[in-house]
């Protein structure tokens, strides 16, 4: 659980190199290929709510997983990796204390850690789901060309990487909603307008690129006017 | 991963069954919720949903309008949303314009009207690749575009869920809405694939 604390980690995937071939669909592929699977995606959602946790954060637990916790185990893997990350950090579990379990049920005798001092962030959404109104209009109008900032926060963010810097032009004005930057760290909703904003291929990659256009949904103050 | 510096990796089967006894125990959660919530995933939320709505839109026009207009309230009309879908867009291909979704961040997905998302979906070359080289990605998973097609790439970074209305195929024009419903797969309303003629 020692990853870096930020999103320039390895869940920062978008045009980095070196991952082979992609899987083509296979038919009649179950939801979940092995009942833990499904144990532990029911797990880690309830595990959110016991811990007073958010997706955000969950989202940033987990970014922080180091790349074998992320990758060894697949995409459930990562889940549950994450919800111990959530139990231990609000100190519903103990660290340790999954392992100390497994290693029991499997008929080893290892002392298990103490229950500790539940440490709930004790912050409360002000509503259901991430969609909030504003009461400021936009800042940004359809059709206008907007920059994504060129920005490496040190926590969570939803700006990737591989936009930072780059052009583009503000297609829809979406639902505003609550920023995951703060909201992931317990530090208020701040919630702000969303926009999907169009990048064409050449912009993000080059001259070399295929010609195709990436949109992605972006908050407001990870954008900046063209001066 | 093993969160106690132990060095050892124990199977994740094995960690999960011990999460549930550590939770159950203490009564912070209800094994039968547990069941509930997968039987939920398996069985009452698929692609059959989305694919319900894709034929409700190629055989209603108005539907369709609605739906390309409004996705969060025209899914809403046919009892679908909640979890990861609280704002859907709706985009349509067509011969000349093709959309693809792909989370780069984790694995967003518009559960409500497509379920949880396949593996290939959640894979790193499909997440790292797409926004990069979409064409080439494609024609990997077998679907060949011409080079007149202009591919918008939909990387999901906020709450707002993307899902294609993939084009009609020709040949169905005298099928009815129910007779649709079953051409409609997953891929073809992510975009990775083609809805064929039966």
């Amino acid at each position: 659980m020692d990853g870096g604390d930020d999103v320039d980690g390895i869940a920062d995937m978008g045009g980095t190199a070196g991952w082979g071939p992609v899987h083509p669909p296979r038919a009649g592929e179950p939801v979940f290929a092995e009942p833990w699977q499904g144990r532990a995606f029911a797990l880690g959602l309830y595990s959110i709510r016991v811990a007073g946790w958010n997706v955000d954060a969950f989202r940033h637990a987990t970014e922080r997983l180091d790349r074998s916790a992320y990758l060894d185990d697949g995409y459930y893997g990562r889940w549950l990796n994450s919800t111990e990350l959530v139990l231990t950090e609000s100190a519903i579990l103990a660290p340790g204390a999954i392992d100390a379990r497994a290693r029991n049920l499997r008929g080893e005798h290892v002392e298990e850690p103490p229950i500790p001092e539940p440490a709930r962030p004790g912050y409360l959404p002000s509503a259901e789901g991430s969609l909030r109104t504003v009461d400021v209009p936009p800042a940004f109008a359809v059709g206008e060309r907007v920059r994504a900032k060129d920005m490496s926060p040190p926590g969570h963010t939803r700006l990737p990487r591989y936009a930072r810097g780059h052009t583009g032009v503000v297609e829809v004005v979406q639902p505003a909603a609550v920023l995951p930057d703060t909201n992931a760290h317990f530090l208020g909703e701040n919630p702000q307008h969303v926009y999907s904003v169009r990048f064409d291929s050449r912009e993000l990659w080059g001259a070399t690129a295929e010609p195709f256009a990436v949109t992605l949904d972006l908050f407001e103050s990870y954008l900046e006017k063209i001066p | 991963m093993t969160g106690n510096g132990s060095g050892e990796r124990l199977p994740p089967a094995l960690r999960t069954e011990a999460l549930e006894q550590l939770l159950t125990e203490r009564g912070l959660v209800d094994p039968a919720a547990v069941d509930r919530l997968i039987t939920q995933y398996e069985t009452n939320v698929g692609p059959l949903n989305g694919a319900k709505v894709v034929a409700r839109a190629w055989t209603d026009p108005e539907y369709r309008r609605r739906l390309l207009d409004d996705g969060t309230a025209a899914i809403g009309e046919l009892g679908f949303g909640g979890l990861q879908t609280e704002c859907l867009v709706v985009v349509e291909n067509t011969p000349t314009t093709h959309n693809v979704v792909v989370c780069t961040l984790c694995s967003c997905y518009p559960w409500a009207v497509l379920g949880l998302p396949p593996s290939w979906y959640k894979d790193p070359a499909y997440r790292a690749r797409m926004v990069r080289e979409p064409r080439t990605v494609l024609s990997e998973m077998g679907l060949d575009l011409g080079d007149d097609v202009r591919i918008t790439v939909r990387d999901s970074s906020s709450e707002v869920r993307w899902m294609v209305l993939p084009e009609r195929p020709a040949g169905t024009e005298d099928m009815s809405e129910e007779q649709l419903v079953p051409l409609v797969t997953r891929d073809a309303m992510v975009g990775v694939a083609k809805v064929e003629a039966p």
